[in-house]
C-alpha cells in the first residue's frame, strides 16, 4: 500500500540512480525501481532511456512486476522498436505457459504494442491462443485480432485470422462470442467494408448467446444485431422476441441497444397491434432511464428526442415524467424542457405551461430564458392556448427580472407574428420596459414591435428616437430593424419628426458604416422612397407569411440513421457518425442508404415524379427546351426585398457544364447546374448515354450533401424515359430549401450522388458549384 | 465502438492516472484541451458529460476529487461508456474503500492491473468487483501460489464464485421504497411516483437456486387469482444480471443464483397516485417590507399504526435572512446558515398526526438587487417509515434450493422513504 512513495523522487539525476536500482541484485529492491519509473511515467516523464534495464526485469514469475514491465512496453515500444525486439522471446514463451492468465496476458499486450517487427512474431501465438483450450484465453485472443487489424490488415487476411474470427461466433463459451462479434465489429469499421455477414443463421446463433454472456457481451451483441436486415415479418418477430426480455436489465446501456433493435425491426412488422403492442413496451423503460445517473439521463434523453420524433405514440401521455426536479444538472434541465416541448398538446398544455412558469422564476439564468421561449413556443403551435400563454408572459414581465423581460419580449415578437391583430393590446406593458433592454436579439424585438404597430403607438416616434440616440454603438441586427423600423414609421405617419429620423438613419447607413448589409438595405430604402414611396410601401409594408410553430424536427433521412444509432454518441450529438469520425466508410454507407430508400419508397406507393423532357438523339450539350417552372417557395425575405427575378432569365437553361465526364469510364456523361426560376431552386442535368447498345432507364436516385443553402431535392426519385445510346436526355430537379441542412461550412460547391439502375452505371458522384449569381 | 483511453485527471485537468487501450489519440495533450473545453463550455452554460472536440469525443463523471474520462475518436456507444465508468468507479471504490486522488496514487499498481483487466482494445470486459478480487488481489491479500483466472469470468455465471461455505445459510431482503413527489406551489401533486428495491444480502452456501415470489398483477391476473389477493402493478422492473430474464419474460419467474453478499434484485416504479404520506404547507405572511413569518403545517397521512422516524424537513430561507426564531409543537428546529434553510427535525411522527412550525425572520431594509432574487429552492422532506410498503409489495415466498439440501433462512424487512421530496414555496 501507498504507492504514493513512489511518485516522490524529482530530483536531478533520477534517471541514472533509477538505472543502479534496476540493475541492483536485491528483488525486493529491483520491483520497487520499477514501481518508481512506472510512477514517473504516469506524471508523463520521460522514463525511455532506461529501456534495456526495465525490460531485463521482464522474465520473472512476479506476476505484478510483469504486469508492470508489459505496461512500461505498452508505452516505449514504438521510441524504442529495435530494443523491443528483445521482449518477443518472453511474449512467446509466456504465451505458452500453463497459467491461462500469463497466455492471455502476453497476446493481449503483444497485441498493443504497434512495432511491426513484433507483429510478425505475433501470428504463430495468437493462432494458439485462438484454438486455447481455455474461454479466457480465447476471449482475450479473439479481441487481439482486431488490434492486429488495426496495425496491419493484410495479415490478418492472408494468415486466415478472419475466418478463425467467425468460427469463434460459434463457439461454446457466450463470451467468447461476444468478443468476437465485438471484435468483427472493429475491424468492420476499421476496414469499411462488411465482414460481419448477419444471416438469419448468425444471428439466431448471437441472441443465444445473449442469455448467457456478460452485460457488456450483450451491448456488443444487441449493437452488431441491429444492422441484420430481416427477411420478412416473421424472422423480425423472432428478434423483438428474443431482445424483448433485455428491457428488464438493470444495465442502461442493454436497455438503449435492445430499444434500438426493436425499434428496427418493428418496421418490418406489417401487424398494426403487434406494432402498438411493442411499441407501448418500450415506455416504462424509457422513463426508468430517467431515474438512473445524471449523465445516463443526459444520453436518455438525446435519445429520447430521437425516438419520439420517430414514433410520437411512445411517450405521447408521459410528459409528467419530464418534469425537471430543483436538483436536475442543468444539461438534464435543459434536455427535459427540450421534450417537454415535442410532447406538449391541447390536453396537457395547461399543467405543462405552469411547470414552464414556474422554471422561469428559478435562478439558472439560462434555463429560465429557455423556460420564457417554451412558453412562446406553446403559444405559437397551439392556437388554442396562445391567450393563457400570453397571461403567463405578462405576468413574468410584471416580475421586472431584467433577462425574463427581455426574453419574454423576443417571444411576444414571434407571437404577434403568428397571431396578427389579436393581441396587441398589450404593447403598452411591453412598452413600460423600455428602458431594461440592452440586449441585442430583445431590442431587435422591441424595435420591430413599434415599427410594425407605430400606427397604433401615439409616441412611437418618440420610442424610437431613443433607440437610434445609440445607433452607431448598437450590433448590425438592431441596426437593420432600426431602420425597418423607421422606413415603416415614415410611410404609416409621413409626418416631419419621422421625416427626419429616416434622413438621420439613412444618410449614417449610407455614409458611416463598414456593414455592406446595412448599407445597401439603406440604398434600396432611399431609392424606392425617393421614386415610388407607393412601391416602398408594397415591399415595405408588404403582407408576412404566417410563421409555424414546429419545433426543429431531424430532417427524416438523418433521423432513419439515429435510429440505427440509438445509445452512440452519434445519438447524443443528434449528427451523423460519419460528420465526426473521419474513416472512409461514408461512400458504402451512402449507397446503401441510396438502396434502401428506393425500396422504402415503392413500398409507399408511387413517389412523386420529376418532369423530363427527351431531347432528340443528338450530341449532349445542344439547347433544351424551355422547362415548366415547379411550385414557387413561400418568399423568405418578406418584407424586405419582394423583387421578384425577371422572367426570362430562368427560361432558357444555359449550356450546362460537364460535372461527369466521359473519362470516367461510366458509359454516362453528365452535365449539371443549379439555377433557379420564380423563387425556386432548380437542378438542370443531361444525362448523356455513350453506350453503343444499352439504354439507360429511369427512375433515377438522388441525393445531396448538406450545403451552404440547405438544398434538398423535392422528391429522391428522379422519372427518366429511356434514353437510347448515343442519345441525351435533359432532366430538371426541383428542390426545396430546408433551414436545418443548410452547411455554410460546406462551400459553395453543391455534391450529389445519382444512382443509376443500370448496375454497370451505379452510383455517380459530382459537385456542382453554386454560382453566386443563383442566390435568391 | 471503442474508447481510446481512460484518464483520471484532478480538479485542475492534471492526469492523476491514465491507459491507452488503442495508442489512436496523443495523450499528452487530452487531458488539457479536454480542461479547456470543459472551462469554455462551462462560461457558455452548455458543458454537458459529453463533449465533441474536433474529432475527439470527452465522456467523463465528475466523482469525489476527480474526472474520469473516457475519450474516442469512434462512434462509441455512449451509454455503455458512461454505465463502464460508473462501474470503474464502483470496482476502484470496493478495492481503495474510497476513490480519490490520494487514494488513487497510493494504489495505482493495482489500479493499473485492475484497468488492464476490464476492458481491453477500448472494449469493456469484465466489470465484476467481487469476482476480480479472487485474482487481482492487494499486496494484504497477496498469496504466494499464482493466480488463475477464476471460471465466474468466463462462465455463464460471471457474478458468483464456486466453493463458498457458510454455517449458517441466511438470506435477508429489504424491499425499500422511495416516493419522489413533486407539489406545486398551489398545492396539487405535479408528479408522484415509487422507486422499490428488492436489496439482498445472500450469505449462502454453494451454488444455490433461488426463487422469489412478489404480489404482481400481471403473474396473478395471468394465474386467473386477480381480486382475491392485493396485487401490485409493477411499472418496470429491472433485475441484477443474475435473474433469468427469458423466463420472467415467459411466466414472471424471479429465478436466479445469487451473488455472494449484498446486490440490488430488482427495481421497480409505480407511477401510481398515492396520497403523500408526509403534507407539509407553508404559509408565509409578509407583515411588512423587512417582518416575514412563516407558519407551517405538516400532517401525516398514513395509517396510525406506522410512524415515520428521522423526518427532516428543510424549508428554505431567503439568503439574506435576518435572525430567525422559531417555535414547534413537535421536535427541534435549527437555522442552517450554510444551507440557507430552517432545519425541522422530528424524530418519531406517527400517522394521523399534525404538527406545527412558525418561524419569524427580518430582512434587510435595503433591498437587494431585483435581478438576485430568484424563487426559494422548494421544501424538502426526509423521512423514513419501518415496516411498511407504500406500494403494498409483499414477497409471497422466497426459496432456496442447494445441492446439499442445507435449509436457509430467509428474513424480509419492508422500508418506505422519501426519496425526492420536493413542495415548492409560493
Amino acid at each position: 500500500m501507498a504507492d504514493a512513495k513512489y511518485f516522490s523522487t524529482t530530483k536531478k539525476g533520477e534517471i541514472h540512480e533509477l538505472k543502479l536500482e534496476l540493475n541492483a541484485v536485491d528483488k525486493s529492491k529491483k520491483k520497487d525501481a520499477v514501481k518508481k519509473v512506472i510512477a514517473a511515467m504516469t506524471v508523463g516523464k520521460d522514463v525511455s532511456p532506461l529501456f534495456p534495464d526495465v525490460i531485463n526485469q521482464m522474465q520473472t514469475d512476479d506476476m505484478e512486476l510483469k504486469k508492470l514491465v508489459y505496461l512500461y512496453l505498452i508505452n516505449y515500444a514504438k521510441t524504442q522498436p529495435d530494443l523491443a525486439i528483445m521482449a518477443v522471446n518472453t511474449f512467446v514463451k509466456d504465451s505458452q505457459d500453463p497459467n491461462p492468465l500469463i497466455r492471455a496476458l502476453a497476446v493481449r499486450t503483444m497485441g498493443c504494442i504497434r512495432v511491426d517487427k513484433i507483429t510478425e512474431y505475433l501470428c504463430d501465438p495468437l493462432h494458439r491462443c485462438l484454438k486455447d483450450e481455455d474461454p479466457y484465453v480465447r476471449k482475450t485472443a479473439a479481441v487481439c485480432v482486431a488490434k492486429l487489424y488495426d496495425i496491419s490488415a493484410e495479415l490478418v487476411e492472408d494468415r486466415g485470422f478472419l475466418d478463425m474470427l467467425k468460427d469463434l461466433l460459434g463457439d461454446a463459451n457466450p463470451m467468447v462470442v461476444a468478443n468476437a462479434v465485438a471484435a468483427l465489429s472493429e475491424i468492420q469499421e476499421l476496414g469499411g467494408k462488411p465482414v460481419l455477414d448477419l444471416t438469419l443463421g448468425t444471428v439466431s446463433k448471437l441472441l443465444r448467446a445473449l442469455n448467457e454472456c456478460t452485460e457488456w457481451g450483450q451491448v456488443f451483441i444487441l449493437d452488431s444485431v441491429v444492422n441484420y436486415m430481416p427477411a420478412d415479418a416473421k424472422d423480425a418477430e423472432a428478434v423483438v422476441e428474443r431482445v424483448l426480455p433485455r428491457l428488464q436489465h438493470a444495465n442502461a446501456a442493454v436497455v438503449l441497444s435492445a430499444i434500438k433493435v426493436i425499434l428496427r425491426n418493428i418496421q418490418y412488422i406489417g401487424d398494426e397491434s403487434v406494432r402498438t403492442a411493442l411499441l407501448r413496451k418500450l415506455a416504462p423503460p424509457l422513463v426508468t432511464l430517467l431515474g438512473s445517473e445524471p449523465e445516463l439521463q443526459y444520453v436518455a434523453l438525446r435519445n429520447i428526442s430521437i425516438i419520439i420524433q420517430a414514433q410520437p405514440s411512445v411517450l405521447a401521455n408521459d410528459v409528467k415524467v419530464f418534469f425537471c426536479k430543483y436538483n436536475d444538472p442543468s444539461y438534464v434541465k435543459m434536455e427535459k424542457l427540450d421534450i417537454m416541448m415535442r410532447l406538449v398538446n391541447e390536453r396537457n398544455i395547461d399543467q405543462v405551461l405552469l411547470e414552464f412558469k414556474e422554471y422561469a422564476t428559478e435562478v439558472d439564468v439560462d434555463f429560465v430564458r429557455k423556460a420564457v421561449r417554451a412558453i412562446g413556443f406553446c403559444a405559437i403551435s397551439i392556437q388554442s392556448a396562445a391567450e393563457r400563454c400570453i397571461n403567463v408572459l405578462l405576468e413574468l414581465i410584471q416580475t421586472k427580472v431584467n433577462y425574463v423581460v427581455q426574453e419574454s419580449i423576443i417571444v411576444i415578437k414571434d407571437i404577434f407574428r403568428r397571431y396578427p391583430n389579436r393581441y396587441e393590446s398589450i404593447i403598452g406593458t411591453l412598452c413600460d420596459s423600455l428602458e431594461s433592454l440592452d440586449e441585442p436579439e430583445a431590442k431587435a424585438s422591441m424595435v420591430w414591435i413599434i415599427g410594425e404597430y407605430s400606427e397604433r403607438i401615439d409616441n412611437a416616434d418618440e420610442l424610437l428616437e431613443q433607440f437610434l440616440e445609440t445607433f452607431p454603438e448598437e450590433t448590425a441586427a438592431v441596426q437593420l430593424a432600426l431602420m425597418t423600423a423607421t422606413v415603416k414609421l415614415f410611410l404609416k405617419k409621413p409626418m416631419e419628426k419621422p421625416q427626419q429620423l429616416i434622413q438621420l438613419v439613412l444618410t449614417y447607413a449610407t455614409q458611416e458604416t463598414d456593414n455592406p448589409d446595412l448599407r445597401d438595405r439603406a440604398y434600396i430604402y432611399w431609392r424606392l422612397l425617393s421614386t415610388d414611396p407607393e412601391a416602398a410601401k408594397d415591399v415595405v409594408l408588404a403582407e408576412k407569411p404566417t410563421i409555424s410553430g414546429a419545433q426543429d424536427s431531424t430532417d427524416p433521412a438523418l433521423l432513419e440513421e439515429l435510429l440505427r444509432e440509438l445509445g452512440t454518441l452519434a445519438s447524443v450529438y443528434h449528427k451523423p457518425a460519419a460528420s465526426f469520425v473521419s474513416k472512409m466508410r461514408l461512400a458504402v454507407h451512402r449507397a446503401d442508404d441510396l438502396a434502401a430508400a428506393a425500396v422504402r419508397g415503392s413500398q409507399n406507393g408511387e413517389p412523386e415524379m420529376t418532369s423530363v423532357v427527351v431531347v432528340e438523339a443528338s450530341q449532349a450539350g445542344s439547347a433544351p427546351t424551355a422547362i415548366a417552372a415547379p411550385a414557387a417557395m413561400p418568399d423568405l425575405l418578406g418584407d424586405l426585398l419582394d423583387v421578384r427575378a425577371p422572367a426570362g432569365a430562368m427560361s432558357a437553361a444555359p449550356d450546362l457544364p460537364v460535372v461527369f465526364g466521359e473519362d470516367k469510364g461510366k458509359g454516362v456523361v453528365l452535365r449539371a447546374a443549379l439555377t433557379h426560376a420564380a423563387d425556386a431552386y432548380i437542378l438542370q442535368m443531361s444525362v448523356c448515354n455513350l453506350s453503343m447498345d444499352v439504354p439507360i432507364e429511369g427512375p433515377l436516385l438522388i441525393q445531396f450533401n448538406r450545403n451552404a443553402l440547405g438544398l434538398a431535392p423535392a422528391s429522391q426519385s428522379v422519372s427518366l424515359d429511356a434514353v437510347l445510346p448515343g442519345a441525351t436526355a435533359v432532366v430538371c430537379v426541383p428542390l426545396v430549401q430546408r433551414q436545418e441542412l443548410v452547411a455554410p461550412d460546406q462551400g459553395q460547391v453543391l455534391q450529389v450522388a445519382l444512382k443509376f439502375p443500370r448496375a454497370d452505371v451505379g452510383v455517380l458522384y459530382f459537385a456542382s458549384p453554386i454560382a453566386s449569381n443563383v442566390h435568391l | 465502438m471503442s474508447v481510446s483511453a481512460i484518464l483520471f485527471l484532478d480538479q485542475r485537468g492534471k492526469p492523476v492516472l491514465q491507459r491507452d487501450y488503442r495508442g489512436d489519440v496523443p495523450l499528452a495533450k487530452v487531458a488539457e484541451r479536454f480542461i479547456a473545453k470543459l472551462n469554455e463550455l462551462e462560461e457558455t452554460g452548455g458543458a454537458a458529460p459529453i463533449l465533441l472536440d474536433g474529432s475527439l469525443s470527452y465522456l467523463y463523471v465528475q466523482y469525489s476529487n476527480l474526472y474520469v474520462l473516457a475519450v474516442t475518436k469512434t462512434n462509441v456507444n455512449a451509454a455503455a461508456t458512461l454505465v463502464f465508468l460508473h462501474k470503474l468507479i464502483e470496482i476502484f471504490k470496493h478495492y481503495f474503500h474510497e476513490l480519490e486522488e490520494e487514494s488513487l496514487r497510493d494504489n495505482f499498481v493495482i489500479a493499473f492491473e485492475l484497468l488492464d483487466e476490464v476492458m481491453d482494445f477500448g472494449c469493456p470486459q469484465f466489470t465484476e468487483a467481487k469476482i476480480l478480487s479472487e485474482f487481482i488481489k492487494t499486496d494484504a491479500h497477496r498469496m504466494a501460489v499464482q493466480a488463475r483466472p477464476p471460471m465466474a469470468v468466463t462462465n455463464a455465471v460471471s457474478w458468483r464464485q464456486e466453493g463458498l461455505h457458510y454455517k449458517k445459510n441466511e438470506v435477508f431482503l429489504d424491499v425499500v421504497e422511495s416516493v419522489n413527489l413533486l407539489v406545486n406551489s398551489n398545492g396539487t401533486v405535479v408528479r408522484s411516483e415509487v422507486v422499490g428495491a428488492l436489496k439482498m444480502r445472500a450469505y449462502l452456501s454453494g451454488m444455490p437456486e433461488c426463487k422469489c415470489g412478489v404480489n404482481d398483477k400481471v403473474l396473478f391476473e395471468a394465474q386467473g387469482r386477480s381480486g382475491r389477493q392485493k396485487a401490485v402493478d409493477l411499472e418496470d422492473m429491472k433485475f441484477h444480471q443474475c435473474v433469468r430474464l427469458a423466463s420472467f419474460e415467459r411466466d414472471r419467474t424471479i429465478s436466479f443464483i445469487p451473488p455472494d453478499g449484498a446486490f440490488d434484485l430488482m427495481t421497480y416504479r409505480l407511477s401510481q397516485n398515492i396520497k403523500p404520506l408526509i403534507w407539509v404547507e407553508c404559509q408565509v405572511d409578509k407583515h411588512s417590507r423587512s417582518r416575514t413569518e412563516y407558519v407551517v403545517k405538516a400532517r401525516s397521512q398514513f395509517k396510525e399504526r406506522s410512524t415515520a422516524t428521522s423526518v427532516e424537513i428543510l424549508l428554505p430561507l431567503p439568503p439574506d435572512a435576518i435572525s430567525p426564531t422559531v417555535r414547534t409543537s413537535q421536535g427541534s428546529a435549527t437555522y442552517a446558515p450554510e444551507k440557507d434553510a430552517l432545519v425541522w427535525k422530528i424524530k418519531n411522527f406517527p400517522g394521523g398526526r399534525e404538527f406545527l412550525l412558525r418561524c419569524k425572520f427580518g430582512l434587510p431594509s435595503v433591498a437587494a438587487e431585483e435581478e438576485a432574487q430568484g424563487r426559494l429552492p422548494p421544501i424538502k422532506v426526509k423521512f423514513e417509515i419501518p415496516y411498511y410498503s407504500v406500494s403494498g409489495i409483499q414477497i409471497r415466498y422466497l426459496k432456496v434450493i442447494e445441492r446439499s439440501g442445507y435449509q436457509a433462512l430467509p428474513w424480509v424487512r419492508y422500508l418506505t422513504q422519501a426519496g425526492s421530496y420536493e413542495i415548492r414555496m409560493s
